[in-house]
């Protein structure tokens, strides 16, 4: 299922290359902006037979997996059908088998990849005094939180906000005073520094309303158009699913089913998973 | 020390500074109400005050090794079971078995009931009992040093770790994402707890050790809006409660520990108060 990028062939010192050429009318899924210059980016993120066993049996079975340079790729499944493990195995949270690798634009593997995070919802002591700008600056610098704020490490910290639309005010607010889509928004620029090699949400909007969802979703793809990094989202909101992830994976214990999100979302499969109605008949 | 009781004697000429004992108890709340103001921040950010009131509970199994093996010291045994009580229920914790409270009820119990049955088997528990309430008037001038020693060493690890163990507390899967070795970095915060605990056990005493660590912190917490405030509020809580509750207990003629911890509860309240009716917290830094 998975859509070809035009490729241009040529020899580079006798070697056979292939150079992505992006622009208007590229007609490329992954890379939207017109004009773009990354050069046939390789970046991508890769997953090969994880498995994961606990005391009550194996929660994933062989799990394959490959996200690539500006794709989102979301994950579906019932509860219980391992999404947060699997979050937790790429986390490194939980011991797994199989391997999970990363490369960078140039196909080179990382050794140590950043992975940016948004939780589901944050379940932390919300009478806590951490502001913000503590959260943030811990983050940013070696400069202990504790002793204040070095005036660069605030700078920054507002220039992440505003890059995921949000007001510099949010620094000087503790974490339990601000409201979920506010919280979303600092947890975004929290996991988008430094620059990751993997964006991973796990749900990221559920504590938040109609029109928060769909702002957040907007700066994530907008995010994704501008930086290019490949994106794990495990969202039970198969609407948003289908609206804005370019691919996705029906996951139970193993991967049933992967592909574009549009034909994944109206795969017979799907429909049975989650009990949807007039789907049945789809394409399996 | 001379140096020291000199400039006391210059700086606080009052009748509660005379004997060479009260300069010694007042050097002593000068470095172990700052340490303890310090690491109180953490232990209630973690919610770790049971955790923390049980290794204050194995001291007496620590103290009952000691006598076993005949040293006159106790500290380094206290230390070597704490350390290992303090590490043992943290694998029981990982292992995910039971609610963490449970298991560390467990821990405490049996970390006190053993250190009972062994010290009054071994000839008396009576003897010891001083470990439970504590006597910072007994504090001499080498344990003040090593008092010294331990702030300094807490001082730079919170320099150096702090912001690792500010995200570790905040959400351990956020700081795994941000390739923090989350599980030594929460090992690292208990042992600097359990040395704590147990270097400090001798004078403030098992019984109220975690009052004096809890206290300042959650007063802070009452007021305080951002970390930094947090760590400056709890400190100063904490040394205000210290040097009010000695001066206290010696005109009162009370003991010095339980004044300290009393002097911290009566601020602790005003500050709920505080925080409650004055917004706290709900307003910027």
């Amino acid at each position: 299922m998975q859509k070809r990028e035009p490729l241009q062939q040529g020899k580079e010192n006798g070697v056979e290359t292939k150079t992505h050429i992006h622009g208007p009318g590229c007609g490329c899924s992954t890379c939207e902006i017109a004009g773009c210059n990354c050069v046939d980016c390789k970046c991508s993120m890769e997953i090969r037979d994880l498995s994961v066993r606990k005391k009550d049996g194996l929660i994933l079975d062989k799990i394959h997996l490959k996200v690539t340079h500006g794709e989102i790729m979301a994950i579906i499944g019932r509860n219980g059908a391992g999404k947060s493990t699997l979050l937790k195995a790429i986390l490194g949270r939980i011991p797994y088998t199989g391997s999970i690798s990363y490369t960078n634009h140039k196909g080179e593997s990382i050794q140590r990849p950043k992975i940016g995070y948004v939780p589901q919802n944050l379940v932390f002591d919300r009478t806590s005094p951490t502001t913000a700008a503590d959260m943030l600056c811990a983050n940013l610098s070696r400069f202990p939180v504790w002793l204040g704020h070095r005036k660069e490490s605030l700078e920054k910290a507002e220039a992440l906000l505003k890059r995921v639309g949000a007001s510099g005010d949010l620094l000087k607010k503790r974490l339990g005073n601000l409201s979920g889509g506010e919280l979303q928004r600092v947890l975004l620029a929290f996991a988008l520094e430094p620059m990751p090699d993997l964006l991973l949400l796990d749900e990221p909007v559920s504590a938040m309303d109609r029109q928060g969802t769909e702002v957040f979703y907007d700066l994530v793809s907008s995010l994704r158009r501008q930086y290019h990094m490949p994106v794990l989202l495990v969202s039970h909101d198969l609407a948003h699913v289908e609206q804005f992830a370019t691919r996705a994976a029906l996951l139970d214990k193993t991967i049933l089913l992967e592909g574009e999100a549009h034909e994944v979302m109206a795969s017979a499969l799907v429909a049975e998973t989650f009990g949807l109605p007039g789907r049945k008949g789809g394409k399996n | 020390m001379d140096f020291l009781y000199s400039l006391i004697d210059m700086l606080l000429p009052f009748d509660w500074t005379e004997f060479d004992f009260m300069k010694n108890a007042f050097l002593a709340v000068l470095l172990i109400t700052p340490l303890f103001g310090l690491v109180g921040t953490m232990v209630v950010n973690n919610r770790m005050s049971f955790f923390s009131d049980a290794l204050g509970h194995s001291a007496l199994t620590g103290i009952a090794i000691g006598v076993l093996m005949g040293v006159d010291d106790y500290l380094f045994s206290m230390m070597g079971f704490s350390l290992l009580f303090a590490l043992c229920i943290s694998a029981v914790m990982g292992s995910g078995v039971s609610s963490s409270d449970t298991i560390i009820g467990v821990f405490s119990s049996t970390g006190l009931a053993l250190g009972v049955v062994l010290l009054s088997a071994t000839g008396g528990f009576a003897k010891y009992s001083a470990y439970l309430i504590g006597d910072i008037l007994t504090v001499t001038g080498n344990e003040i040093a090593l008092l010294a020693v331990v702030l300094l060493l807490v001082i730079l690890l919170w320099i150096f770790v702090f912001n690792r163990w500010m995200l570790t507390g905040l959400n351990p899967d956020l700081a795994a994402s941000k390739r923090i070795p989350v599980g030594l970095t929460e090992k690292l915060f208990i042992i600097v707890v359990a040395v704590m605990v147990t270097v400090s056990i001798k004078w403030v005493g098992i019984l109220i050790i975690n009052s004096l660590l809890v206290l300042p912190a959650a007063s802070a917490r009452n007021i305080a809006r951002s970390m930094r405030s947090y760590h400056f509020l709890s400190v100063l809580i904490s040394m205000i409660s210290g040097v009010t509750g000695l001066i206290l207990s010696y005109y009162l003629g009370t003991a010095a520990g339980g004044t300290i911890v009393l002097t911290a509860a009566v601020i602790f309240f005003v500050t709920f108060l505080a925080g409650r009716f004055g917004g706290a917290g709900k307003r910027s830094l």
